[in-house]
């Protein structure tokens, strides 16, 4: 793709949104918009295979969830979706992630513009060493918001659609860090959205949590789910049929080439298909308990 | 009726106090604690000795002589003699350190850290730095006898402060880049993807969330070699610091430093008839570079409790 037309396709992508939130608030159905189109995906580690020809759609304003059992590739896979995995200097993906048609491995493309529409919250809540605003305002101040009054308002909303706002208005100066675990991982559901991305990548974000705060999370999810999309990795089966529309389940597979094993994606479909009739016999034992 | 009896109980009882209040005697235990102990009395021992062998003799000095011992020069009199151009040679060696080796090891430590991918070629250039923290001193003193005092005579003027304080920002170098790469490797990487998450570059990242995170390291190496450097002597000899006479002190002329000072006056006989030896102004020139090395880590201290502060949220 040549860079004329990457621009042409950047430019369209915020309108579009627009357009297509009309549509989809009322019906989420496999006519909404692809926002990624995974084909033939592989992910390597030097000569190791992490993922092996994974191929999947993600659809705007649903909730995806990636459940399978550990070393399944699921993470890795998640972190390809921002470019994240450019920082393991071994890593290497072949195939193709579009991003409205744009394939996010293409030299042209700017992997930091990439993470600024595709956020992302990590499995152990990770705020910055600095106040519970700073955090917030950081990615802002980034893009050169600079005037306080607008800073305050982005903050303001941001803690506020991370059902946060209530608990901190009052101490904004403080420190990130003084937080709960639960409201830590608020605080950095708060910071992402903060750019105002479209897609926000969940990597187990309430591994760290009590089942409490893990509640608090969900129901975030499902608040925030018409303004993103969001793809959420997870060991927690339960929390994948509560919470998401879709789920892609993967497994482990023995390599032939060596002993080590590697990522599969065995079924993706919707979520209430995957947990009452699958297609995979696999799919059904792992979500009975029966295996991993 | 399978009950116990109350004697049994109290036999029980009796086996089990006597169980759990024994003591073992654990001679090898108590004989390794009593090592410890030992080895941080001999610690102490050193330092209060050096503390009174440099404190004691220099006393008289501050008594008899006060501001003038900072502000005379060095001579053969060791009753009119000053540290003033030890001073001064040893403030622009400290300024060079500054102004040269630290923002130039803290920046190969952040290319070495952050940029650099893991090639052959950029660990051999690792392990290299690592050798060349452990090259002795005085071969620091022939490196820059050749370079900064020969080939950049043009720059230099030759024997002056300026090829000193290069010479000595070389020879920190690598112990600079050393500690910053260790504190900037120890951030966690978390911290880093948090920022990349919201879209920040890798400078970015670096500048608002690694540094200030390894600053706390980074001040503690850099303040380390920075006293390192002030107390070393043995390559501005071969560099051709001035032990005689030094009437006038200049950036382009012949220099000495503090720890030349101590050295040149320690191995002078006493003068007849003078109050003072010579062994006493060398203690006193001691006293003065020790509180200027307490000095530079009061103030790193300072630094790295409010950036540790800043780190932990408290």
């Amino acid at each position: 793709m040549t860079e004329l037309e990457m621009s042409t396709v950047t430019e369209q992508t915020t309108p579009m949104r627009q357009e297509t939130m009309v549509t989809d608030t009322t019906e989420t159905t496999s006519t909404a918009h692809h926002v990624f189109d995974v084909a033939d995906l592989n992910v390597y580690y030097g000569d190791f295979r992490a993922v092996q020809d994974a191929s999947l759609t993600i659809r705007q304003h649903e909730i995806t969830a990636f459940i399978g059992p550990s070393g399944c590739g699921k993470t890795t896979m998640l972190r390809c979706f921002n470019r994240m995995n450019d920082f393991i200097e071994t890593a290497r993906v072949e195939g193709s992630i579009t991003y409205h048609g744009v394939d996010l491995y293409d030299p042209a493309v700017n992997a930091t513009e990439v993470r600024r529409r595709i956020g992302m919250v990590f499995q152990k809540p990770n705020p910055f060493p600095k106040s519970i605003y700073d955090n917030v305002a950081y990615g802002p101040r980034l893009l050169g918001v600079k005037k306080k009054a607008e800073l305050d308002e982005v903050v303001e909303r941001s803690l506020k659609g991370a059902a946060l706002w209530d608990e901190v208005k009052g101490r904004l100066k403080a420190s990130g860090l003084g937080l709960s675990g639960g409201q830590q991982q608020r605080l950095c559901i708060a910071r992402a959205i903060a750019v105002d991305p479209e897609v926000i990548l969940m990597d187990e974000p309430c591994s760290a949590l009590d089942p409490i705060a893990t509640a608090r999370i969900e129901d975030l999810m499902q608040e925030i789910k018409s303004k993103f999309t969001i793809i959420i990795v997870t060991h927690n089966m339960q929390q994948a049929a509560r919470v998401s529309d879709r789920t892609a389940f993967f497994t482990t597979e023995v390599n032939p080439d060596s002993d080590r094993r590697t990522g599969r994606l065995v079924e993706f479909d919707r979520t209430k298909k995957m947990f009452s009739n699958p297609n995979d016999q696999r799919t059904e034992q792992y979500v009975t308990g029966r295996f991993g | 009726m399978a009950l116990v009896s109350p004697s049994v109980r109290s036999t029980t009882q009796e086996r089990v106090r006597e169980g759990l209040t024994r003591r073992d005697r654990n001679v090898a235990g108590l004989i390794l604690q009593v090592l410890l102990l030992l080895a941080v009395l001999v610690t102490l021992l050193i330092l209060f000795t050096l503390i009174v062998r440099l404190f004691a003799p220099a006393a008289p000095v501050f008594r008899e002589r006060g501001f003038g011992f900072l502000t005379g020069t060095i001579g053969s009199d060791p009753d009119k003699v000053g540290i003033w151009p030890g001073l001064y040679g040893s403030f622009f060696i400290g300024l060079g350190i500054i102004v040269i080796a630290i923002p130039l090891g803290v920046a190969a430590a952040i290319y070495l850290e952050e940029y650099a991918t893991d090639t052959r070629l950029n660990r051999f250039v690792v392990v290299n730095i690592r050798n060349l923290a452990g090259v002795p001193a005085v071969i620091y003193g022939v490196l820059g006898l050749t370079i900064f005092v020969g080939w950049l005579d043009p720059i230099t003027q030759g024997k002056t402060v300026i090829a000193a304080a290069l010479t000595l920002a070389v020879l920190v170098l690598p112990i600079i880049i050393i500690t910053s790469s260790e504190a900037i490797r120890a951030v966690p990487q978390g911290l880093r993807d948090a920022g990349y998450g919201v879209g920040a570059s890798r400078w970015e990242v670096t500048r608002d969330h690694v540094l200030p995170y390894a600053a706390p390291g980074i001040l503690t190496g850099t303040v380390l070699s920075l006293a390192r450097a002030l107390g070393e002597a043995a390559p501005l000899i071969l560099i051709g610091a001035i032990t005689g006479l030094l009437p006038s002190t200049s950036l382009d002329g012949s220099f000495t430093a503090l720890p030349m000072t101590i050295y040149s006056w320690s191995s002078k006989a006493d003068v007849p008839g003078s109050v003072l030896g010579f062994e006493n102004v060398a203690a006193a020139a001691g006293v003065v570079l020790l509180l200027l090395v307490l000095f530079f880590n009061v103030i790193a201290v300072a630094l790295r409790t409010k950036y540790e502060k800043q780190r932990t949220g408290s």
